[in-house]
């Protein structure tokens, strides 16, 4: 309790006063209660926001679409290799963030292998791009937030008991069917961990932004990052902080409904 | 004989081999319709690999599974016709007890209606109406079993198998279900196959019964065949308790063979055995054929002289362990209301038994423990 009082409520309070207060162009901020720095934040950004969540949720998409076939092949076909598999899901951890996406910015630089590749097979044209483009942002942000999809798909897979899958099959169920009713409702709750985990991060993240992407790719995180460290306009930021939050708890709460807790708690 | 379409399943020579490892070997054997029909075995005996075979859970190396007349060797399950109870009946967690009733039909697209009517029948033959609307975890062990045997007999499957279903109760509940699985296999009068290490169970709830051992059939028939005329020690070991004597055939007469168990000579039947003087044998009393008297009894069979080595009271029984001077160790079981003096360990009493108490069969050796419920792990050679 104290610990939450100390490292969650005390920095929150922080984060509120500033985002009430006004400042001149050096950083000091004053409090006088501005509450219309919560709707200028929208007014001024909402295309970063609804960029951000478009971006997030295209990410927690691709999560989906890739971690799941993975978390299904280790937890089910892994044999003896499975803890092999799901450390090498873990392996890129050992590496900075950082220096992971700034890796990604190397293959995919404009005279780098892959663009050369792309360009010569007529995928890409002329002067066709990789880096710089949405598609390099969302790319980054899938690579970098994978392993929070595997991980808990792979534990709610593991946890199906093979038994129930042969009684599937024993009960009429070919092998789409049995997966369809049985293994997808019982991986549900893996599925809605690993979208929270990647999804809350995804929209606020901002390395993957300045690093893969341009001005037209600009997040939210972007701009948090550079009103309080560039412009020094701390309670913009602030504002923005809070409202990327109240609309991240939104959409949780909404997400949560529309997936049923009774089914999580199977 | 069954007449050909009463044959629900027919196993011909079929082997399942894991590498060099023989799990099933060459089994052979019809289930007819409306049979209950078990396989008993220690564990690791194939009873369990076979009835997968016949699931379509394993596919066999060698020799054909027959259904209702179809070779069917290489169908997958979903489409095999037959239903299993699991041994921790694996239901549905995500779903309510009717749904995982519906699953089956709802699979075979049956039509909604029918779907609701035949679960709601089904519910009603396994008393679970009132849980209905349950999921599987609110549900004792009982329940969850009853469930399961639902969740199978509502597709109305050529035969139901059933892979040790009272396994994981306890004692009191499992004598329950054994007379409510006779109850429901009469009112639904579908083949049931079932798999079990407890010859007790098996004994109480079978028309028939497949000894299996090492991967092979040791013999098939009615319960009473089983136990009275077992053809082989491991069934006679297996099935019951029994005095089991290693010795070597005297000689041979009108179906009897005559041996010698330590000093005494004596004769048992060879029920259709053929075994020549010279050949090894063993000869087997059941322990509650034997009678103890202290003065020299008058038994149509053969008596012997014995020392008390122990004996334990049980209630219904009193169970003496005895010793002829010869060294054989003879194993009496005693109905609590005959006759006897209080005995001691040391004292001295006959005993003996009636000429169609013993039988002469076929030598094994190392002789299996006649305790059902220890696998056996040292049986190898039995024949």
């Amino acid at each position: 309790m104290a610990w939450l009082v100390l490292f969650f409520m005390v920095p929150i309070w922080y984060l509120l006063r500033t985002a009430l207060s006004t400042s001149d162009p050096s950083g000091n901020t004053s409090l006088v209660w501005r509450w219309a720095n919560f709707s200028d934040s929208w007014s001024a950004y909402h295309s970063q926001y609804l960029r951000s969540f478009w971006y997030a949720l295209l990410c927690t998409i691709f999560c989906i679409a890739i971690g799941y076939p993975l978390a299904y092949a280790i937890a089910f076909r892994g044999g003896r290799f499975k803890t092999l598999l799901l450390g090498l899901v873990v392996v890129p951890f050992f590496t900075s963030y950082l220096v992971r996406t700034l890796a990604w910015k190397t293959i995919l630089q404009d005279d780098g292998p892959l663009v050369r590749v792309m360009r010569d097979l007529h995928l890409l044209g002329g002067q066709g791009r990789l880096l710089s483009t949405s598609w390099a942002v969302i790319g980054g942000l899938t690579y970098n937030f994978l392993p929070f999809m595997i991980l808990p798909i792979y534990v709610s897979l593991e946890k199906i008991d093979p038994k129930l899958i042969e009684a599937g099959k024993d009960l009429y169920s070919n092998s789409f069917q049995s997966f369809r009713k049985i293994v997808l409702p019982l991986s549900l709750p893996g599925i809605f961990a690993g979208s929270l985990l990647t999804f809350i991060p995804a929209a606020g993240d901002f390395v993957n932004s300045a690093l893969l992407g341009s001005t037209n790719t600009r997040m939210i995180g972007n701009v948090v990052e550079g009103n309080f460290l560039e412009t020094l306009d701390y309670p913009s930021a602030a504002a923005i902080s809070f409202v990327l939050m109240a609309i991240i708890l939104v959409l949780v709460t909404i997400y949560t409904r529309a997936l049923g807790t009774e089914e999580l708690t199977v | 004989m069954p007449q050909p379409d009463d044959v629900v399943i027919a196993l011909e020579r079929v082997s399942k081999n894991y590498g060099a490892f023989m799990a099933v070997d060459e089994v052979n054997f019809t289930i007819t319709r409306g049979e209950f029909f078990s396989m008993l075995g220690p564990s690791g005996c194939g009873k369990t690999t076979t009835l997968r075979m016949i699931a379509g859970f394993e596919t066999p190396s060698a020799g054909v599974i027959g259904l209702e007349g179809v070779d069917v060797s290489r169908v997958p399950p979903y489409k095999r016709n037959v239903n299993t109870v699991f041994q921790q009946y694996a239901l549905f967690p995500h779903m309510t007890v009717w749904d995982n009733i519906a699953f089956g039909p709802r699979s075979k697209k049956v039509a909604a209606a029918d779907v609701r009517r035949q679960v709601d029948e089904i519910i009603e033959v396994v008393r679970l109406g009132d849980f209905a609307k349950r999921k599987p975890t609110q549900l004792s062990g009982g329940q969850q079993q009853r469930v399961a045997l639902a969740r199978a007999l509502v597709n109305y499957p050529s035969a139901l198998l059933l892979d040790e279903p009272l396994g994981a109760l306890d004692l009191k509940l499992r004598q329950a279900m054994q007379i409510e699985l006779k109850r429901i296999q009469r009112e639904v009068g579908i083949t049931f196959i079932f798999v079990t290490h407890d010859q007790e169970e098996a004994l109480t709830l079978s028309d028939r019964i497949a000894v299996m051992n090492e991967g092979r059939v040791e013999q098939i028939g009615t319960p009473e065949e089983i136990y009275h005329h077992p053809q082989s020690v491991f069934v006679a070991g297996f099935i019951g308790q029994a005095n089991l004597w290693p010795t070597r055939v005297d000689a041979v007469a009108d179906g009897r063979a005559e041996v010698r168990i330590g000093d005494t000579p004596v004769a048992g039947s060879l029920d259709g055995l053929s075994l020549q003087p010279g050949d090894l044998a063993t000869f087997m009393v059941r322990p509650e054929r034997v009678r103890v008297t202290v003065a020299a009894p008058d038994a149509t069979g053969a008596s012997m002289p014995c020392k008390v080595i122990d004996y334990v009271f049980q209630g219904p029984v009193v169970r003496f362990a005895l010793q002829s001077p010869d060294g054989t160790e003879v194993a009496a079981f005693v109905g609590a209301d005959e006759q006897l003096p209080l005995l001691r360990p040391g004292d001295d009493v006959w005993a003996s038994w009636d000429r169609d108490a013993s039988r002469v069969l076929a030598a094994a050796s190392p002789i299996p423990r006649p305790n059902a419920h220890d696998p056996l792990p040292d049986s190898r050679g039995v024949q």
